[in-house]
């Protein structure tokens, strides 16, 4: 149980830095996701908070205790590795009790713990087998094993699903969300995917290039994106941006781009130069009239929807469509956008403009 | 039948099988010529043509651990009847034992000398090794040549200057000496071998178990070298094989106490004639540790040989 507070972590490796001045709250008993592409930072982040790395800079405090110089063993967090590291010189029940033995626990007591263990996670079959042998699957629950038994106050997941087949995934996955539920402990998990941070995660943090670029729950990551990173990075057509050059006025509800008049949310702030318009595919529908004249460049068939490329004179367009939707290739449509949803960008600094949509979800918006 | 671009046919594994066979039986003539020597008697030893079927013997064994003395026949009449078999033997050629030879004591010098540089070459290369594939040290790629380049040149090429250092600083034929001298040409090979099979160990394992609550030097030894296991075997089998068989330095450096058995067994020609059964007794027994250590830890030896090359 515990709660943790990254307070302007850094971490240089040389000339280069991996994470920069980042700050983030981890509520007692959450299931966060640290998500961005490779590279971004995310998996330094998540072993500076377990103690495999020492922060450049910065404090992280578990329970208000902290504990950014402290060696991983007296950190009480757990760590699952990516490719699982169960020791390959020891069988699964020796592998679970290794962090027990460490803590000089008596035999007895190793036995009944492991049994517990080994229950929950559905492996007492397997117990005396090697780890060499084992599924994936299985790979993956012993590795939890050996995190779980010493019921530490967190877990630090390092994308513990990457190494399975994709369709094991989402089956453990769930059993992964579950084993947390049960079980309640604050939980940090890094993956580069983001249906997977949308599916299990309560909050989500994007990192980009070192730097965190937004954090709150999946719902506001994809609705209301900070940055155009994270509009761009989050979804799938991810979404479009509609360039423009003009000025925003605090209270204003329609920009203008080109001839056309679009409205969005109410604006909050003020601005000018190059702006960007985001929409997402699914809040463009199609018309026959009075919208943005467009030319259907192809369509992707996906069973309940279907994906039309638009061209445009802002450029190529996504919409996601229904799939009964009756609409050819070649053929010229105008489109209209939800003007609940549009995010405005500036171009230059990548941010959100304030509006009545995204007020106060992110600091710098 | 299948067509397999990988799987080779029957045949070419007939064909290579052979090949394989033959060659190794080539190589054991030599080896099978000085088993047979060491049973056989001084005359068959030196008959002409060879003799392959023989009486087996072990008179080679008797006069390798002993030394002799010719007696007049009234004197061999006038002794006790011979209390073991290897008086016997002695007592048929008109001598009787005067005492044990020097080979037990040379073989054991070997044994000490071999395994003492082979053990301190693999602790000394393991730590070494750790060290350059896990921690940031500066210069290391410069280190690493350094230590490699201890063994471009034969190490003969410094017989000379080892020679005068070693009688100033009093380490001429003893077994400290040589143990020193063997694990610094052994080191070079021991910490190049090493890290590379400790290159192959993720790093992940040592991770997992500081986070298991051990410490970085408990993670090294109950998680690393356990499965650095095949590497130090066959690591120490290259180094003891060199200890164990080098002549040129022991011949310089030692005389007495701690002369190993390569430079002593040759000796054995200058006593009484030409004793070619001692001599191959000598060289059978001196054969056998290796045999024996190689054969203990020959299954971690494969992968060692073919090190880098095969990926787990």
């Amino acid at each position: 149980m515990a709660e943790i507070v990254i307070k302007n972590l850094r971490k240089d490796f040389g000339d280069f830095t991996a994470v920069k001045e980042s700050s983030f709250t981890i509520a007692d008993g959450e299931f966060f996701m640290l998500l961005g592409p490779s590279g971004c930072g995310k998996t330094t982040t998540l072993r500076m908070i377990a103690g495999l790395e020492l922060p450049s800079s910065g404090e992280i405090y578990l329970d208000g205790e902290e504990i950014s110089q402290k060696p991983p063993s007296k950190r009480d967090i757990a760590f699952v590795f990516q490719m699982f590291a169960l020791y390959p010189h020891m069988n699964v029940r020796r592998n679970i009790s290794y962090p027990l033995a460490s803590q000089g626990m008596s035999r007895r007591d190793i036995r009944t713990k492991i049994a517990e263990v080994s229950k929950i996670l559905g492996i007492e079959h397997i117990l005396d087998k090697s780890v060499g042998g084992l599924s994936g699957g299985d790979r993956q629950r012993v590795a939890l094993g050996r995190a779980i038994v010493l019921e530490p106050k967190a877990f630090m997941m390092d994308e513990p699903l990457g190494a399975l087949d994709a369709e094991f995934r989402e089956h453990m996955s769930e059993e992964l969300r579950a084993l947390h539920d049960r079980m309640g402990a604050t939980t940090v998990y890094v993956t580069h995917d983001q249906l997977e941070a949308m599916q299990m995660g309560d909050k989500i943090v994007v990192m980009n290039n070192a730097v965190v670029e937004q954090f709150g729950t999946p719902r506001d990551i994809y609705d209301k994106p900070a940055t155009v990173f994270v509009a761009d990075f989050i979804g799938s057509p991810s979404m479009n941006f509609l360039p423009f050059h003009g000025s925003i006025s605090s209270g204003q509800t329609t920009v203008q781009l080109n001839q056309h008049t679009v409205a969005v949310p109410q604006q909050l702030h003020d601005t000018s130069g190059d702006l960007l318009l985001g929409v997402r595919p699914e809040h463009i529908s199609i018309s026959d009239s009075d919208g943005i004249a467009c030319l259907v460049l192809a369509l992707e068939y996906l069973g309940t929807t279907q994906i039309a490329v638009l061209d445009s004179e802002f450029g190529e367009l996504k919409a996601r469509l229904d799939s009964a939707m009756p609409i050819n290739v070649g053929e010229r449509v105008s489109v209209h956008f939800d003007s609940s949803t549009i995010t405005l960008f500036e171009k230059t600094s990548g941010r959100a403009i304030r509006s009545s949509l995204n007020d106060g979800v992110f600091p710098h918006v | 039948m299948s067509y397999s671009i990988t799987e080779p046919s029957s045949r070419q594994k007939w064909v290579a099988g052979t090949l394989v066979i033959t060659y190794a039986l080539i190589t054991m003539v030599p080896l099978l010529w000085i088993m047979m020597t060491s049973f056989k008697t001084p005359p068959d030893s030196i008959s002409y043509p060879p003799k392959v079927m023989y009486q087996p013997s072990l008179e080679g064994y008797v006069n390798l651990f002993t030394t002799r003395t010719r007696v007049s026949p009234e004197k061999l009449a006038s002794l006790p009847p011979p209390a073991n078999f290897a008086e016997e033997i002695v007592r048929n050629r008109d001598m009787v034992i005067a005492g044990p030879s020097k080979f037990g004591g040379r073989f054991l010098n070997s044994v000490i000398i071999g395994f003492g540089s082979t053990f301190l070459s693999i602790f000394l290369g393991t730590l070494a090794a750790y060290a350059f594939s896990r921690f940031k040290i500066p210069l290391a790629d410069d280190l690493l040549f350094f230590i490699l380049s201890t063994r471009m040149m034969p190490p003969i090429a410094v017989a000379i200057p080892i020679f005068l250092m070693y009688r100033k600083l009093g380490l001429n034929d003893t077994h400290l000496g040589m143990i020193l001298l063997y694990t610094a040409v052994n080191i070079s090979l021991a910490v190049w071998l090493l890290k590379g099979f400790i290159d192959e160990i993720p790093r992940e394992y040592e991770e997992a178990a500081l986070i298991d609550g051990y410490t970085r030097f408990q993670a090294f030894y109950k998680v690393v070298l356990p499965q650095a296991a095949t590497g130090i075997a066959s690591t120490a089998i290259f180094c003891l094989i060199f200890a164990w068989n080098e002549y040129a330095f022991a011949v310089l450096l030692t005389s007495g106490t701690a002369q190993t058995a390569p430079p002593f067994i040759p000796t054995i020609i200058g006593v009484g004639g030409l004793d070619w059964p001692a001599i191959a007794a000598g060289a059978t027994l001196f054969l056998l540790p290796v045999m024996i250590f190689t054969v203990m830890l020959r299954k971690h030896l494969l992968r060692g040989i073919t090190f880098g090359a095969v990926r787990k």
